[in-house]
C-alpha cells in the first residue's frame, strides 16, 4: 500500500505542473483572441473544446481500465517516454540557451496582430470561437493524455492525477481572471524541465514494468530514476552551454 | 482535408521534434522489451534499460549544442 503512495505524489506533481504549463499556453491566446474580439465567442469556444475534451475523458477512461495492464504499461510507457524526453530535451536546450526560451508575452502581442488583421462578423465571431476551440483541444489534449499516462497504474493513480491536473487548472483561471494579462512570470522552462524529468521517469518505470523488469526496491525505484533523470538534466545544461562555447571559439 | 493533416501533424508534434531521437527510443524500448528474456541479474537490466534511455537524452542534447544555428 505504501508503495501506492509513492507514486500517487509525483502523479498528482507531474499532472498539476504539466496542466499549469498547457493552461499558462492556453490562457495566453484565450486572453488575447478575448480582449481584441470579445470574450462571449472566445468563452464559448474553450467551453465547447472543454466539453469534447470531458466527452473523451469519460469514453477513454473506464475503456482503459479494461486493457490487460501490462499491454497498457508498455503503450504508457512508450509514449510517455517520447513526449517525456522530448519536453526534457527541449528543456534542457534552452537552459543551455541553444534554443530560444518560451515568450509568453510575444506569443500574446502576435496573436492580438494576428486578430487585429482578419475582418470580424457581427453577430458570431467565427474566428474568435474557432481560436479559443483550438488552443483549448490542443493544450487539453497534452493534459488528458498526461492525465491518463501518469496515471495508467490503477484508480487511485488516475484520481491523483486528475486532481493535480483540476488544481492547476482552477489556480491558472483564477489568476488569469484577477490579472487579465499572459502569465509571463511563470517560470515555463523550469516547470518543462521538472515535468520532463518527471513523465521520462513515470515512462521508464512503466515501460520497464510492462517489459517484465524486476525495479529493485519495486516501486520505491521511481525516486531513484527521477533523482537519475534530474542529475543528467542538470549536467546536460552544462555541457551544452561549455559545448556551444566551444563551437562559438573554432567558429 | 487539410485539418485532418493539421491534426495529425499536431499528434504527431507531441511526440516527435527529432526524428532520430524518437527513433532511437523506439529502439531502445525494443531492446528494453527483450531484456527480460537475457539471463541477466534483475537490478543490471534494469540499469542497463535505464542508463541507455539517459544516454541517448545525453547525446542529443550535446550533439544539438554542437551544431551551428
Amino acid at each position: 500500500m505504501s508503495g501506492l503512495w509513492v507514486h500517487a505524489g509525483p502523479t498528482a506533481l507531474a499532472a498539476f505542473l504539466a496542466c499549469l504549463v498547457e493552461a499558462v499556453e492556453a490562457l495566453t491566446v484565450i486572453l488575447a483572441v478575448g480582449t481584441m474580439r470579445g470574450w462571449r465567442d472566445a468563452l464559448l469556444g474553450s467551453g465547447a473544446a472543454v466539453v469534447v475534451l470531458g466527452g473523451l475523458v469519460a469514453a477513454l477512461g473506464p475503456a482503459l481500465m479494461t486493457v490487460p495492464l501490462g499491454v497498457l504499461q508498455i503503450a504508457v510507457g512508450a509514449l510517455l517516454l517520447l513526449f517525456g524526453l522530448r519536453w526534457l530535451r527541449k528543456a534542457i536546450l534552452r537552459a543551455a540557451g541553444v534554443l530560444k526560451l518560451h515568450d509568453e508575452a510575444a506569443v500574446f502581442h502576435a496573436e492580438q496582430r494576428r486578430l487585429a488583421q482578419v475582418a470580424r462578423a457581427t453577430a458570431w465571431d467565427t474566428v474568435a470561437f474557432a481560436t479559443c476551440f483550438q488552443i483549448t483541444m490542443l493544450e487539453g489534449a497534452e493534459v488528458v493524455f498526461i492525465v491518463l499516462g501518469v496515471g495508467a497504474g490503477n484508480a487511485m493513480l488516475l484520481r491523483s492525477a486528475s486532481l493535480g491536473a483540476l488544481a492547476s487548472l482552477v489556480l491558472v483561471v483564477i489568476a488569469g481572471a484577477a490579472v487579465h494579462r499572459p502569465l509571463s512570470r511563470i517560470p515555463e522552462n523550469a516547470l518543462k524541465f521538472v515535468v520532463g524529468v518527471l513523465l521520462s521517469a513515470f515512462g521508464t518505470f512503466w515501460f520497464g514494468e510492462g517489459a517484465g523488469l524486476a525495479w529493485p526496491g519495486a516501486d520505491w525505484s521511481l525516486g531513484g530514476l527521477i533523482a537519475v533523470y534530474l542529475a543528467v538534466a542538470l549536467i546536460g545544461v552544462r555541457a551544452c552551454v561549455s559545448r556551444r562555447a566551444h563551437v562559438g571559439v573554432m567558429a | 482535408m487539410s485539418w485532418v493533416r493539421a491534426v495529425v501533424t499536431e499528434i504527431w508534434g507531441l511526440f516527435v521534434d527529432d526524428g532520430w531521437f524518437a527513433l532511437s527510443i523506439l529502439v531502445w524500448l525494443g531492446v528494453g522489451w527483450g531484456l527480460p528474456r537475457f539471463d541477466l541479474p534483475p537490478a543490471l537490466a534494469c540499469a542497463v534499460f535505464a542508463g541507455g534511455l539517459v544516454v541517448l537524452l545525453a547525446v542529443s542534447v550535446v550533439g544539438r549544442a554542437g551544431q551551428r544555428g
